[in-house]
């Protein structure tokens, strides 16, 4: 449960970098999509599943000694090769609103994702009511 | 003066708080017991990978070509969660529990 809230704190943190690097129509999606849907879908998960009786050994963490190696040794090869790398960063950036960009792009360029898409979402949505329901006699 | 240089929010601090963030989703998947848990920090995963998208879009090539991508990933990941969340519930109906070392019917 507080892995959730704090999965929540993260998601808002993460929109607001969104806004910030001028992607504004990605920051509402996220708030719409991840705070408004995925957060409530886990919430419920977690309500569901959990046992009240049992919460006072919440979640304990296995196979720690293999998990911060992996963990640390990502985190370090990542932050260096982000650091040392010598980007081509553009001289000048701008912050625009990029939200009829992004529309003009969804509808031209990148019509034919945009479309499977809609129908993966389609799919999504029959196979998780279809697991998720109690079989019917 | 160097003092400004450092406070000037660029594209290698974006990387590195999205190299934390992955670290971070990576240790949770690999540490976490409870299948909600693995599922959070999946989540993790895919938002530094889209922070690290707007971020070159932003800075690098300064159109919206990476940002149409992030769309695309929470899209799938939207559709991700809802389908593990089913099968989460699913194996709690079937095993009682939703702890991912009990669920081993199928190990050989």
């Amino acid at each position: 449960m507080y892995s959730a809230f704090s999965l929540l704190v993260t998601l808002f943190g993460v929109a607001a970098l969104f806004a910030w690097l001028s992607a504004d129509y990605l920051a509402i999606t996220q708030l719409v999509v991840y705070v408004g849907g995925v957060l409530v879908l886990f919430l419920f998960a977690v309500m569901l599943t959990n046992k009240i009786t049992d919460s006072e050994d919440s979640n304990p963490l296995v196979n720690v000694t293999g998990a911060l190696p992996i963990g640390f040794g990502m985190g370090a090869l990542l932050v260096t090769v982000a650091v040392q790398t010598p980007w081509k960063v553009l001289a000048k950036t701008t912050a625009t609103e990029t939200t009829s960009l992004v529309g003009n792009a969804l509808l031209t360029e990148y019509l034919l994702p945009f479309e499977v898409a809609s129908i993966l979402i389609l799919g999504a949505l029959v196979g998780a009511v279809m697991m998720a329901r109690k079989e019917v006699k | 003066m160097p003092h400004q240089e450092i406070l000037t929010v660029g594209l290698k601090h974006f990387l590195v708080l999205s190299s934390i963030l992955f670290a971070v989703g990576s240790f949770v998947v690999v540490s976490r017991q409870n299948a909600v848990g693995i599922l959070i920090g999946v989540e993790l995963i895919l938002n530094s990978a889209n922070i690290n998208l707007v971020a070159f879009s932003h800075y690098v090539t300064g159109l919206v070509g990476g940002q149409v991508f992030a769309l695309f990933v929470i899209v799938i990941a939207a559709a991700e969660a809802a389908i593990a969340l089913a099968i989460v519930l699913s194996i709690f109906q079937n095993f009682g529990t939703i702890d991912s070392t009990q669920a081993d019917t199928m190990r050989g």
